[in-house]
């Protein structure tokens, strides 16, 4: 198990969550300030997009959302973006060793199945990043804003030196616990044939009949992560948590 | 469009092919919406057994009631559900010695995934009441035991109700990775009319992620309200 091929396939598992995770958080992230912001904005017709959008996809599994996108997409993307979705497109750093083993490359592999699942993964992320960020800027209490607005500083510089940088200390760790969530997400991409972790170890299971090896092997390569994470996060509140003031 | 596909098959979604009759649980081959809610039903009940049990036992000061249940539910959290199900699908013939239907495997799954996440809303709730209430409730005679069962769990639990209701949705939602393993449940009857028909996917995802979506609004609007309503009753420090 720890050698060989199906060690290659885990490890390009490996490789492939989190190259989904890290596009889909940095997509999620822009996409989800964007929809907070709009929630933000005075246009009522911005809010009521805003709200509905947080409001659906928080509220619908992401299996379906993610045959939604996979198998329906081409009524709701535009034709460029399904035709360019539809092309393989390889990043190829060549075969490399590793631990003594050889890597046959196929790092990236941006075929239609990855680009699926990562816009089901930003859209379904976005929607609750767009929450925790309105939570977080909505736990500032109001009067810090009339306050900073009384001493003379305009709008802008109201958020950009008292509000947000309260607001993203409280938002921070939620935000990290939503980059785990999202990794563990990324698992239900194997329904529809992404090669990540979950599927190299189904690939495993069935190729080599070791059903228990294999997903140990998952289950602890996504509780070192985890724990990570969770690490990262303790030691944030740690160092950086601060009280509010009321 | 063929909004047709989806009401010829609606149905379907709704129920699978349920039948009644005077045989025992009366109502064979549930699937659809209705096993989903089935399965999220038992799924929260059993869970909260657990989430108790592992929430308490975690805010224990013996060390070998407490490890077993941080072990459990760091590990649980750690990991998707997927994984779990996948988990539990192939290792239980081993170790059982026979198959499980899928349909128990996953109801087994759920309990315990969200038997995790409810043990950290019951240590989180417990944890939140103010200490003096403890304090108190040693202090006028009662043991550990007693102020935990009669002062501090009945108003603990009832300031953790919405966050139950949260949980019972997303576990609602979870309930589509059990048509992974097979079982016939809202999404999976969403996957075999979408490859049978083969023109509608998109009429008929987007009456899945409805029906979905109306469930878990619902409950999560309910959420929302109770919260609002219990937070004036809630113990305070001040």
């Amino acid at each position: 198990m720890l050698s060989g091929e199906p060690a290659q396939w885990m490890w390009e598992g490996l490789v492939t969550t989190m190259q989904i995770a890290t596009i889909s958080l940095l997509c999620a992230m822009l996409l989800g300030i964007v929809i907070c912001v709009f929630r933000m904005t005075p246009f009522k017709l911005l809010q009521w997009f805003s709200l509905a959008y947080t409001e659906f996809f928080r509220n619908t599994p992401l299996l379906v959302q993610i045959f939604f996108w996979y198998n329906a997409s081409h009524f709701v993307l535009p034709e460029a973006l399904n035709k360019w979705m539809n092309v393989l497109y390889y990043w190829f750093p060549g075969p490399f060793t590793l631990f003594g083993h050889e890597y046959a490359g196929q790092w990236m592999l941006f075929n239609v199945e990855f680009m699926t699942g990562v816009i089901a993964l930003t859209v379904y992320t976005s929607a609750f990043i767009a929450e925790e960020i309105r939570a977080g800027i909505f736990s500032i209490p109001k009067t810090q804003i009339e306050a900073s607005r009384a001493v003379g500083l305009s709008f802008t510089q109201a958020y950009r030196y008292v509000i947000l940088p309260q607001a993203l200390r409280i938002v921070i760790p939620p935000l990290i616990s939503q980059s785990l969530n999202l990794i563990k997400n990324s698992s239900l991409c194997m329904v529809i044939g992404v090669t990540e972790l979950m599927f190299m170890a189904r690939q495993v299971e069935s190729y080599h009949g070791a059903p228990f090896e294999a997903f140990s092997a998952a289950l602890l390569i996504y509780l070192v992560i985890s724990l990570f994470v969770s690490f990262g996060i303790t030691m944030y509140n740690k160092h950086f948590l601060i009280q509010v003031r009321y | 469009m063929h909004w047709n596909v989806v009401i010829d098959n609606f149905d379907y979604f709704l129920w699978g092919r349920a039948s009644v009759d005077w045989v025992f649980p009366f109502v064979h081959d549930v699937g659809g919406m209705a096993s989903g809610i089935i399965l999220a039903f038992f799924g929260i009940i059993g869970a909260f057994w657990i989430g108790l049990a592992a929430g308490l036992m975690r805010l224990s000061r013996r060390w070998w009631i407490k490890y077993p249940a941080v072990i459990y539910i760091e590990i649980i959290r750690g990991i998707p559900l997927l994984l779990l199900i996948f988990w539990f699908f192939f290792l239980a013939p081993v170790l059982l010695g026979r198959s499980l239907p899928a349909f128990s495997t996953t109801l087994a799954c759920f309990i315990i995934f969200t038997g995790a996440y409810i043990g950290e809303i019951v240590r989180a709730g417990v944890l939140a009441l103010p200490n003096g209430q403890m304090e108190a409730a040693r202090g006028s005679g009662l043991s550990r035991y007693q102020a935990m069962r009669y002062v501090i769990l009945p108003q603990a639990l009832r300031n953790m109700i919405p966050s139950f209701v949260n949980q019972f949705v997303s576990l609602t939602k979870d309930t589509s990775l059990a048509s992974v393993i097979g079982v016939n449940e809202l999404t999976r009857t969403g996957v075999q009319v979408d490859n049978r028909e083969m023109i509608a996917s998109f009429e008929i995802w987007i009456t899945i992620a409805a029906l979905y979506f109306c469930i878990c609004y619902v409950l999560t609007s309910i959420s929302h309200r109770m919260e609002a309503h219990l937070s004036r009753y809630q113990a305070r420090d001040r």
